[in-house]
């Protein structure tokens, strides 16, 4: 029997790109690219990474998101996954963490038996962390979070991997089925395959909240625990002083004269 | 899903610990869970929640700091953080206790912890705040005095405590307040070093509840081989007065050299922008922004950085930003106190050179 992965991945937009309206205080979003998570990409990369080594290897990334997260499934076809499925609907629609892993979590479900999930560790949009580790909780699977090294015995039933700590690491061996999530240090995420590219018997599955047979009233804006209370842009901080000087010394003396005068140094 | 208010009292404040000590973060926390305590009621209380094995001692650091309470959960079987040991002691003890917040370090491993308990609660859980409110006045008064925000719509004599979780989004480019207002308890997970530690108070005392956790060796489902401490320098961004901070504009991996010369000669700690660390030329530990660190030292130095949101979201609340860079257009200006347009490998030089004549530099424009 195939070994399967399942890999979680979401549609960003670049936030590298995203620049406020200085008059409105708002976001532009126009003409800012979507790309796949920066993370979830390290985490379809090792998911690949398993498929190298072994010939059995089934890898589906499963998404939640607007019609248009499909082009990003087909970015991850095209880098080497088998599968990709698409949650999309209405009613998922502005569902915090908790109603996003109750989503995903039915998906999973329809979805049958699979072998390990990976997920990023955060997505850059909302840099929460949180979605990854509550599927595992619904699951009822044990997680490793901040996975920066793992590898897969030769009979595929145990996995070691390191844990990123502030000041170090934790080596940890886990019990498959599980749920890690990957960091940017696991590895670098291959590019898209010209064949996968050209591929044109990409499998999508889209599937509406009929489809996964989820509780409606554990998703979408309503269900969800949290509510955002107000949004706004951060206060300008008023621009300060450039220093002059006729040279590199005489540009230095005088930082430190106005420091001094500050009561800083 | 709890719904019944009235049962919910008090603040938790997840005290981490590793080895037996405290983590900063932790006293932090509890340092703003008395504030907003207080906020709440008279008799509403902070408590330090501490989960290890053989670390009743730190409950009288937790007295100093602040804590009214103190629960400590110990067994040999938690002497190590691991996911499934600490999500099932944790949530047996808000389930008993029933506290009204309960607010962790987003650190590591609380950032791994606190999305499991919620998720096993049925609650809302809010990452990474960098500023909490009950008072609606004084949501008010932070939102005037730090956002672009109209508060006219709130109303300063509102009597709703509900927690307000404020933290950045989209790189630091947006900010949201985030409420959680049909479920408890409230949590949130607190960025490091951005709350206020109290003033210590030498031999405070409080009560010690001592919880004991139905856990057996079944319920780890993972195992920690070894845990390995970094040999690299240790880096303490939230601590420092001083930070010197280099970009790409640097040029290459060498400029941290002088960078280093820079913070060694001003008793500063060296920082890095995000796009110096993906280029290599640093460890991430030295990141500061909305993916590194948050910092606000007194003098904070932007060297050959432009300013991408991303860093400024995690260093624009520094006291002084002095920014150096070749490029007077850098947004890194907009932001600073002082700027420098100008090479920055001629200009550190001559900082380092003048650093100690400061005194003389200023007495002399003085007389």
């Amino acid at each position: 029997m195939a070994f399967k992965v399942l890999v979680c991945a979401k549609q960003v937009p670049d936030t590298n790109e995203i620049k406020i309206n200085p008059e409105t205080g708002t976001l532009i979003r126009d003409g800012v690219p979507s790309i796949l998570n920066p993370d979830d990409a390290n985490a379809l990369e090792e998911a690949l990474k398993i498929k190298d080594k072994f010939d059995d290897v089934h890898v589906t990334v499963i998404t939640m998101g607007p019609p248009q997260a499909e082009e990003m499934l087909f970015e991850c076809i095209a880098m080497g996954a088998d599968e990709g499925i698409l949650i999309s609907d209405r009613a998922v629609g502005g569902s915090d963490t908790w109603a996003t892993s109750n989503a995903i979590t039915a998906a999973i479900k329809k979805y049958g038996d699979f072998d390990m999930i990976f997920a990023g560790r955060q997505a850059i949009d909302g840099d929460t962390a949180q979605v990854g580790p509550q599927i595992a909780e619904k699951m009822d699977l044990p997680q490793v979070t901040y996975v920066q090294k793992f590898e897969i015995s030769d009979d595929r039933k145990k996995v070691t991997v390191e844990r990123q700590l502030e000041d170090g690491y934790e080596v940890i061996e886990i019990a498959l089925p599980c749920m890690l999530t990957a960091i940017k240090e696991l590895n670098t995420p291959r590019y898209m395959s010209i064949a996968g590219i050209y591929n044109q018997n990409k499998d999508i599955k889209v599937w509406n909240a009929a489809d996964i047979q989820v509780d409606l009233s554990t998703v979408g804006l309503k269900a969800s625990p949290t509510n955002v209370f107000r949004s706004f842009t951060p206060k300008p901080k008023g621009k300060g002083i450039m220093l002059d000087g006729d040279s590199e010394k005489d540009l230095a003396k005088n930082l430190l004269i106005h420091l001094k005068q500050k009561h800083v140094i | 899903m709890s719904t019944n208010f009235a049962d919910y009292k008090n603040i938790w404040v997840y005290a981490e610990q590793r080895d037996g000590k405290l983590m900063n973060v932790a006293l932090e926390l509890i340092g703003e869970g008395h504030k907003l305590s207080r906020d709440i009621s008279a008799d509403t209380k902070v408590c330090a929640l501490i989960v290890g094995d053989g670390i009743g001692h730190l409950a009288q650091e937790c007295f100093e700091y602040g804590a009214d309470q103190v629960y400590l959960i110990e067994d040999p079987l938690l002497k190590n953080f691991t996911t499934d040991g600490y999500t099932k002691v944790i949530s047996d003890a808000i389930n008993e206790y029933k506290p009204e917040i309960v607010m962790y370090g987003a650190t590591h491993i609380g950032r791994d912890l606190a999305p499991r308990v919620a998720a096993r609660m049925d609650t809302g859980l809010t990452a990474d705040c960098t500023h909490l409110d009950v008072k609606v006045a004084n949501y008010i008064k932070f939102a005037n005095e730090n956002t672009t925000l109209n508060t006219s719509s709130l109303d300063p004599d509102d009597p709703d405590t509900g927690l307000k979780m404020t933290r950045p989004a989209f790189g630091g480019n947006l900010m949201a307040t985030i409420i959680c207002p049909r479920t408890r308890p409230q949590m949130s997970t607190v960025r490091p070093g951005v709350m206020q530690k109290m003033e210590r108070m030498e031999g405070a005392t409080g009560e010690i509840i001592n919880v004991k956790p139905a856990i057996s060796e079944g319920d780890i489902r993972t195992k920690i081989v070894d845990i390995v401490k970094s040999a690299k320098e240790l880096v303490s961004l939230t601590d420092a007065d001083i930070i010197c901070s280099g970009g790409r504009g640097l040029g290459d991996p060498s400029g941290f050299e002088l960078i280093k010369e820079f913070a060694d000669k001003v008793g500063g700690v060296v920082g890095s922008s995000r796009a110096a660390v993906d280029a290599g030329w640093i460890d991430h530990s030295h990141q500061v922004g909305q993916t590194g660190t948050t910092v606000k030292p007194k003098i904070y130095f932007a060297c050959g950085i432009s300013g991408a949101i991303q860093h400024l979201a995690g260093m624009q609340t520094s006291d002084i930003i002095v920014a150096i860079n070749k490029d007077p257009d850098a947004p890194i200006f907009e932001v600073a106190d002082y700027g420098i347009v100008g090479d920055l490998y001629k200009v550190i030089p001559e900082i380092i050179a003048e650093w100690d004549n400061a005194e003389a530099l200023y007495d002399a424009t003085t007389k």
